[in-house]
């Protein structure tokens, strides 16, 4: 593997007593797609948090193209080419849908403002599937639309690493196959992503590799037919018995 | 960054306006230029705490303090200093005043944020108070040849300016920088905003403009002494007022201003005792019936006439 985009080394995050994520080493490479799994509990958000400068780490060492970025409040991150969108959508409920992804634009990565950032985020709609929606409030969105522009508004910052905390959770199965093809479509324009995700479709279909995480430790890493075969893996997600 | 044909209109409009309240003087000499500058006061006032505690939601109770902060200022330059200079002076004291209280709480969120900037005002006052009695002196005497249409035209002056400030802010990246904050600060610092840098830059201006505000009225007070100059009441009296009016547009306070200035002039020409029991009551209404002032009521019409337009 070539100089990786980010790595993690030693990352750990304690709350209190309990150690959440414990000594976590993995590297992601350019243009590939990273899936972080596990069963609840595991530490996966956490980690995802630890990335984008939404937790400080307790201990350990997180790096992109080679320079730390652990320790650096997360609008430094984000400035870098970190960019995420969350567990629970959070968009901003006073702007419109071109607004919320403009909001994106003008502050990141790339920076872009007036005209220009209008017309970046009306491209962007327009590749998530929500052209000519701009101008409609956020109340007027079904739930995979409020997603749809969440994604565009973490895009819209030209950032080198995406990280997607369980995009395709709650979609309905229609919903989920335009989630999946979404997904991929980034994937094809070579974009780095780590995604957190549960639906074991999106996971064969859209990652290079995967890393599994088990009480806040990583239990194995390789392809995802590798890992959804380790016994390891079966064991945390469903036992001894069935291991 | 153009101007836009609206916008063109909005600044001719806004200038004619200010050029017709400035003919106020002229008119009249006694009780209705008396009125005038309490407006101008509060519009002033109002117009830049909403500034920043429009798009922020942190309430801010500071207001007395740096109103305070900038009659004294007066005060103790008058005999000394050109009366400009020292409404500049009181503008840089208050920013720089605003800054470090910003450094220190707008980590704070919520009622945190209330209890200090109510507790900076009496801890400012109590400081002059300490400083005064150990130097044997009671009062400041500020003795100007500024009369009330002097005042007044300061007044209208400084509300230009913080006018046009906020014009300027709303479309600049600062402005939507603290759009996105008041929204949701998580997406913010998400997004790359120095959020604590955003809110403590913003927070300068009320600052600012509450200490000229204070710097020039200082000559209508003649005599000032700390529990005149650093009233809480005052800021109290801002926030309702940019509330009424409705803080999420620039000229949401003045409309809370104007009304509540008549009522309160009503109230206490007749009623001297109950001026706050009618705060009070003023402070239920808008909570209860107006949450988002005159400006939420308007939109609220004007969406409820759109959607009957519509269907």
């Amino acid at each position: 593997m070539a100089t990786p985009v980010l790595s993690l080394r030693g990352v750990t995050k304690r709350f209190g007593g309990l150690v959440a994520v414990n000594a976590m080493d993995f590297d992601v490479a350019e243009h590939e797609v990273v899936g972080l799994l596990g069963p609840n509990g595991s530490g996966k958000s956490t980690t995802l948090n630890l990335v984008s400068g939404l937790l400080p780490l307790t201990s350990g060492n997180i790096s992109l193209w080679g320079n730390r970025i652990s320790g650096l409040p997360a609008q430094t991150i984000n400035r870098k080419g970190v960019s995420r969108t969350f567990q629970l959508v959070r968009l901003l409920p006073s702007m419109n849908v071109r607004e919320n992804v403009v909001a994106g634009a003008v502050f990141g990565h790339r920076r872009r403002w007036g005209q220009d950032a209008q017309d970046h985020a009306e491209q962007l709609l327009e590749k998530v599937g929500l052209g000519g929606k701009g101008d409609m409030s956020l109340g007027q969105l079904t739930y995979i639309d409020t997603k749809r522009v969440e994604l565009a508004r973490t895009l819209a910052g030209d950032p080198k690493v995406l990280l997607l905390d369980e995009w395709l959770a709650g979609l309905n199965p229609t919903e989920l196959q335009i989630g999946i093809t979404l997904i991929k479509s980034l994937r094809n324009e070579g974009r780095t992503i780590i995604l957190v995700e549960h639906v074991m479709d999106a996971i064969r279909s859209l990652c290079d590799r995967c890393v599994v995480m088990a009480a806040g430790t990583k239990i194995a890493e390789g392809t995802p037919a590798q890992v959804l075969s380790d016994k390891e893996v079966i064991r945390a997600y469903l036992g001894d018995d069935d291991a | 960054m153009s101007l836009t044909g609206t916008d063109i209109r909005n600044l001719c409009f806004a200038t004619l306006a200010f050029a017709i309240c400035a003919l106020l003087p002229f008119g009249d000499n006694g009780y209705w230029l008396g009125l005038g500058v309490t407006i101008a006061m509060f519009t002033t006032l109002a117009t830049s705490w909403a500034l920043f505690s429009g798009p922020t939601h942190y309430i801010s109770l500071a207001t007395a303090a740096f109103f305070g902060v900038g009659t004294y200022v007066t005060g103790l330059g008058i005999e000394t200093l050109p009366f400009w200079s020292l409404v500049g002076l009181a503008g840089l004291i208050g920013a720089v005043l605003a800054a470090l209280v910003g450094l220190a709480t707008l980590r704070l969120s919520g009622v945190y944020f209330v209890i200090f900037t109510l507790g900076l005002a009496e801890l400012v006052r109590q400081v002059i108070t300490w400083v005064q009695n150990n130097t044997g002196q009671k009062g400041l005497y500020v003795l100007t040849d500024l009369d009330e249409a002097g005042i007044y035209w300061w007044l209208l002056g400084l509300a230009a300016v913080v006018f046009l400030t906020g014009w300027l802010i709303g479309r600049s990246r600062l402005g939507f920088a603290l759009r996105i904050i008041g929204d949701d600060e998580t997406v913010a610092d998400h997004s790359g905003i120095n959020t604590a840098r955003a809110k403590v830059l913003l927070f300068m201006v009320p600052g600012a403009v509450a200490a000229m505000t204070g710097a020039i009225l200082a000559p209508r007070y003649v005599y000032i002494e700390p529990s005149l100059a650093f009233a809480p009441i005052l800021s109290f009296q801002v926030v309702i007022m940019a509330l009424l009016g409705g803080a999420s547009r620039l000229w949401g306070p003045l409309v809370g201003v104007i009304p509540f200035t008549f009522l309160l002039e009503a109230v206490s020409s007749n009623f001297p005792n109950q001026t706050t029991l009618v705060i009070g009551v003023a402070f239920l209404v808008i909570v209860y019936l107006l949450p988002g002032g005159f400006v939420g009521l308007l939109d609220k019409i004007m969406y409820r006439v759109n959607a009957k337009e519509r269907s």
